[in-house]
């Protein structure tokens, strides 16, 4: 049996690193174990020299290790420091495989096959996951490494860079500047890598730079005693066995996620989604007991509250009452509601009063009133206005609001009740405008929060759910009938989602439903000798599929998911009850029918020609767009003007490339934000500073961008760039005149405000500019034009 | 409705309509008016005509500065090249109109004359802005100009790995012909799309216009060679044809680009020494007169 510690923590990430440091501190036995040969894996593999932030600034740090915004090298090197002065006990390249045991005695398996006995764990092992191994005989051969920190540092070398993704083909070309790079891929061709690193890789691969083994699979890497090279490479490639006489080998295979671990050990998460967080008890105690869980782990995703949480773990363990570093900042927001009540108190007032917070637990219910505005607006005032574009979720802690629906129907709702969730689920405008009653005090939460409680307590998602189907009937069809009365419809409505491209329904199928789109959006085709043709586009918030309910019973056309789509369908059955009880909607649901078809044929007429506009648009993923810049080839005299008053309202750097992106007919899409639905820069932002707001609903970046680059990899469309923040500097009658300064709008005439980080840019749809977006007031000519969805239809005519 | 409209179109063509008007507003005054002396710009008339279009100029040429507005700005630009492109030929009737039909050889006249050329250049412009980029699409079938280059290089690489199969001589002509075409150059240059690609024969460098030296060279090879070696010429000729090809569009589409401006290259110029004249012109009537 191995050693046995009081606590043990695995993981020297920043959490794992201030709770060990923490037990020394107070002299408790413990020991940190890491898999890696250096402490906090994730932050070596930043790039060299990033500078790291020390997001949230308000919130302070409670560790005995220092931490502040500086550069990777300083911070990594502080940390280093901040365990030796604490003497902590820390075993290298120990990675954990198993956990069994209890409370009070749990047996811990390192890969190795030794075992440690611990009292209490402390797992903080991050997000990020173990590189996938070669998997193949001498993987752990001292030349072979599974990142790069420094493409420059290796010259002269004989390199095997494994892999196919973005990370294999960037550090491949990158190497073979000085290097002689080989890459090996498994399969026939890079399916995987971004379009851009498509096209640099087969260009290295043609020019001979980069020489590809295509469909080969490594089989062993051996040692040399006294070759020239350290080793030997042994490739199986379809025409036999290959050796190469390598200096190196850098194996780019992804991260085996660690979630699958996690369960293992007999944690358990809410459900499959991949967003979904261990649940916890506000000490960070797992499901299972003396397991606790901190860091980006348990949702927490910067570096600052995964330190404080590892202090606070310690204090928990030993059973000392300290209240969370937060403490001060949730009671700055929740105390105005009563002075007199401890924060703990109103908190758990709020989560009894409100029903859809009563499952969440405590921690999670903490973390959400963080990222939660407390608002007191007084009598009349508006919370939010029909068709704006904000998309928080709104509880009600006291008082009452009235929701006007239309100028004929207004709804009163009342103390735990909700509103704002249609545009919270759909991404879409705000379909209401909600007014302020007596002594209001509602709770506004941003959707990201609210996302990831949907994706984390089921029984959120559910209540959203079945509110989200009823206020949807009555919004659209049945404004005047009272929800009691459309529950039996909504009992039997159904939630549906499809995948980009799924198809929702085909021609000629048996009609028998109506669908509702509540988010992305759709393309209706008809078939034209057997081509799938477009004929229009349906965004978010409209249905499809009256016809079948209207005595049509075969459908006419093809309706398949532009991108990631979910819909409610009401059954036949159901609406036409709902049909015979309210007035009008028989008519006015044939009226849309009619409307519709009208439209298909004058649609039909403009794409006889074989051109198909609209499906080459979607096809560029402009479904998922709600303001996409669209250049008419045939107006634009490329003297990019566009791009220079971009720069001009931005600091200096354009957002948009004119050139770059595709061309159909005489419509160029350039290389530029689309303002998606639901945008996938967002979802991975550990500061959340990409927000969505304003008049136009645009998507933009805050001043809190801690420059990770993670929205940069996760956007589709390659219109994120990473760049110094700097200010614009020029000044038109010194250019025209002394020839001073910078051509306006120039690249050049961006200075550098001293800031040294690179953060994410991207188009805010000129946000702080009064008249719309500089790129189309700049045009001379006409050519570009910023175009919402809903208006393709027009760009055939 | 379609999505973009040109300027020319801009706001349904509102100020076509308002430089019609003007022009024949100022027509009618012009007819109807009946000076103490002959119609010249010392009339009330004239003075009329030739305060407003001094304006105008100014204004006009004001458009330089309101283009690089980026940051604030009334209107937008196109509804101001809009209104520039139809004034300023409403400008032409008025000034005209101004001189009363006398002209010379002097400081006035030259006024006029620069004037007329600012003019001309710009209704020029208009017929390359709305005719070139359609143009220039429509060679290039919606690929940019970017891709076509990068085509240019995968095929020159592929040329030169055939090459090296090939005899020494055509090996040698290839790898000349590609290091020395040119594309581009000077200003005129692209405005004449002028080729001055040349390649290297025996030791002698010549024109390599349109790459039909080297294309002649090869054709004259195939009646050389026989079995492999001669089809593998016949590939090398089918994918040289090619690039010839690909290289004449580039040249093309670099002269259209070049040409969509080189006639700002007139028109600015002529506007400061309009203005410059201008400015003699009324500074010689209130002071000689
Ligand atoms: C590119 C990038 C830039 C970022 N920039 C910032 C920034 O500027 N400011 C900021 O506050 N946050 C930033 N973040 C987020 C920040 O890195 C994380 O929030 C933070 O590292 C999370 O800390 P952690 O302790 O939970 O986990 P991690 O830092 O991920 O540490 C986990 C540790 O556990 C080890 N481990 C994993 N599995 C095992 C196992 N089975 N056995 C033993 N050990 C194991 C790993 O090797 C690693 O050392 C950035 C993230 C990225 C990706
Ligand atoms: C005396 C009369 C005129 C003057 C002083 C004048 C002056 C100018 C100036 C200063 C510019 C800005 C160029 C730049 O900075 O890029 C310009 C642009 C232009 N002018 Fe004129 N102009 C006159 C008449 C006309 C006329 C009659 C036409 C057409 C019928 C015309 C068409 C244009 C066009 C198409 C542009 C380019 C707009 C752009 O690309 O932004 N101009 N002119
Ligand atoms: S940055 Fe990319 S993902 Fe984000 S809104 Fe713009 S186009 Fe969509
Ligand atoms: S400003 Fe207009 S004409 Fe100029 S490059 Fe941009 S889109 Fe083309």
């Amino acid at each position: 049996m191995g050693e046995s510690y009081k606590i043990v923590v695995i993981g020297a990430g920043p959490g794992g690193l201030s709770a060990a440091a923490r037990a020394a501190e107070s002299n408790v036995s413990h020991v940190l174990l890491e898999s890696s040969p250096k402490i906090a894996n994730t932050i070596q593999s930043y790039q060299k020299g990033k500078h790291v932030m020390a997001e949230p600034g308000i919130l302070p740090l409670r560790s005995p290790i220092e931490f502040e915004a500086g550069t990777r090298e300083a911070i990594l090197e502080a940390w280093h420091k901040g365990i030796l002065d604490q003497s902590v006990n820390i075993q290298y390249s120990a990675e954990v495989s198993a956990i069994t045991g209890e409370k009070g005695d749990f047996s811990i398996t390192l890969s190795n096959g030794e075992t440690i006995q611990g009292e209490h764990i402390i797992l903080g092992i991050g997000m990020q996951g173990n590189p996938r191994q070669l998997g193949v005989p001498g993987e752990n051969a001292p030349f072979v490494q599974y990142q790069l920190d420094d493409p420059d540092e290796y010259k002269d070398e004989t390199i095997v860079v494994v892999g196919a993704g973005d990370a294999a083909i960037e550090n491949a070309v990158a190497l073979a500047k000085h290097n002689k790079v080989y890459i090996v891929n498994r399969r026939d061709e890079f399916a995987r890598a971004k379009e851009g690193n498509l096209n640099l890789i087969l260009a290295n691969i043609d020019s001979g730079d980069v020489e590809c083994f295509y469909g080969t699979n490594p089989s062993a890497v051996e040692m040399t005693e006294d070759g020239e090279t350290p080793g030997i490479f042994k490739l199986s490639t379809p025409t036999g066995e290959a050796d190469v006489p390598v200096h190196r080998i850098i194996a780019r295979l992804g991260a085996i996620p660690p979630r699958g671990l996690v369960e293992s050990f007999g944690i358990e998460f809410p459900n499959d989604d991949p967003n979904s967080i261990p649940a916890l008890s506000s000490q960070y105690e797992s499901n299972i007991p003396g397991i606790y869980i901190i860091g980006a782990l348990g949702g927490y995703p910067l570096i600052k509250q995964a330190m404080n949480q590892g202090y606070e773990v310690v204090e928990y363990i030993e059973e000392r009452d300290v209240r969370p570093a937060d403490h001060d900042l949730i009671a700055a927001k929740v105390s105005k509601v009563n002075p007199a009540l401890d924060v703990d108190d109103i908190l758990h007032e709020m989560q009894e009063r409100i029903p859809v917070f009563s499952d969440v637990n405590a921690l999670q219910f903490r973390e959400l009133m963080l990222e939660s505005d407390v608002h007191m607006p007084k009598k009349g005032e508006v919370i939010f206005a029909k068709n704006d574009y904000t998309n928080s979720f709104y509880t009600i802690f006291s008082g009452d609001v009235d929701i006007e629906i239309n100028e004929s129907l207004t709804v009163a709702s009342g103390q735990g009740n909700f509103f704002g969730e249609m545009s919270l689920l759909s991404g879409r405008r705000r379909s209401a405008t909600v007014v302020a009653g007596d002594d209001c005090i509602v709770i506004e939460t941003p959707r990201r929060t609210m996302n990831k409680l949907r994706a984390s307590v089921e029984a959120v998602q559910r209540v959203l759910d079945k509110t989200f189907i009823v206020r949807t009937i009555q919004q659209k069809f049945a404004p005047n009938t009272p929800l009691v009365a459309l529950e039996p419809v909504a009992e039997k409505t159904q939630i549906n989602q499809y995948a980009p491209n799924e198809v929702i329904f085909s021609q000629g199928d048996e009609g028998d439903s109506l669908h509702f789109i509540r988010s992305g959006s759709v393309t209706v085709s008809i078939d034209v000798d057997g081509h799938e043709v477009v004929m229009s586009y349906v965004p978010a918030n409209q249905s499809v599929g009256e016809m079948a309910l209207l005595g049509n019973t075969v459908r006419s056309a093809t309706v398949r998911a532009a991108v990631k789509t979910e819909t409610l369908s009401i059954d036949g059955e159901s609406f036409n009850t709902l049909m015979d009880s309210v007035d009008g909607l028989r008519e006015s649901m044939q009226k849309m029918a009619d409307e519709r078809s009208r439209q298909n044929v004058s649609t039909q007429e403009s794409t006889e020609d074989g051109d198909d506009l609209l499906g080459f648009l979607i096809g560029q993923g402009l479904g998922e767009a709600t303001d996409v810049l669209l250049i008419d080839e045939n107006l634009c005299v490329a003297c990019d003007f566009c791009e220079q008053a971009c720069a001009a309202t931005h600091n200096g750097t354009s957002r948009l490339n004119r050139k770059a992106g595709p061309t159909y007919a005489s419509i160029h899409i350039p290389t530029s934000c689309r303002h998606c639905e639901d945008p996938s820069c967002m979802k991975d932002c550990p500061p959340d500073a990409i927000q969505r707001g304003g008049v136009g609903g645009e998507v933009y970046i805050g001043d809190n961008c801690i420059g990770c680059g993670n929205c940069q990899q996760n956007c589709p469309y390659g219109v994120i760039q990473m760049a110094y923040r700097t200010e614009a500097s020029d000044n038109f009658w010194r250019w025209l005149l002394f020839g001073w300064g910078e051509k306006p709008g120039s690249k050049a005439a961006a200075k550098s405000d001293g800031d040294t980080i690179k953060r994410a840019v991207k188009c805010d749809m000129c946000i702080d500019q009064n008249g719309g977006p500089a790129c189309v007031r700049a045009c001379p000519t006409g050519a570009a034009a910023r175009v919402s969805p809903e208006d393709f239809v027009n760009l055939m005519s | 409705m379609a999505m973009h409209t040109s300027f020319l179109t801009h706001a349904k063509g509102r100020y076509l309509w308002i430089a019609v008007l003007v022009a024949i507003l100022s027509s009618l005054a012009f007819i109807f008016d009946e000076p103490t002396e002959p119609p010249n710009g010392g009339t009330p008339l004239g003075y009329t005509l030739g305060t407003i279009g001094a304006i105008m100029i100014l204004w006009l040429a004001y458009l330089g500065r309101r283009k690089r507005n980026f940051v604030k700005g009334w209107g937008t630009t196109v509804g101001w090249v809009s209104a520039h492109v139809y004034l300023g030929c409403a400008l032409l009737v008025i000034a005209t109109l101004h001189t009363g039909f006398q002209f010379g050889w002097n400081i006035h006249t030259l006024a006029y004359v620069l004037m007329v050329c600012v003019i001309l250049s710009g209704i020029f412009g208009v017929v390359a802005y709305r005719t070139y980029p359609g143009a220039r699409n429509e060679l290039k079938k919606t690929k940019s100009l970017d891709d076509i280059f990068l085509q240019v290089e995968e095929v020159d690489a592929q040329l030169l790995r055939m090459a090296s199969d090939a005899p020494e001589d055509i090996r040698n002509i290839l790898n000349s012909a590609i290091e020395r075409t040119v594309v581009g150059g000077g200003f005129l240059d692209q405005v004449r799309a002028r080729d001055n690609s040349v390649v290297e024969l025996n030791g002698r460098v010549e024109s390599n216009k349109q790459q039909q030296r080297a294309l002649d060279y090869l054709l004259g090879r195939a009646r050389e060679l026989q079995g492999d070696q001669l089809k593998l010429l016949h590939d090398i000729i089918r994918i040289f044809n090619t690039r010839k090809r690909l290289l004449s569009i580039i040249r093309d589409d670099i002269r259209m680009h070049a040409v969509t401006s080189v006639w700002l290259l007139f028109h600015i110029p002529i506007t400061f020494a309009l203005i410059a004249s201008l400015i003699a012109h009324v500074f010689a009537v209130f002071v000689y007169w």
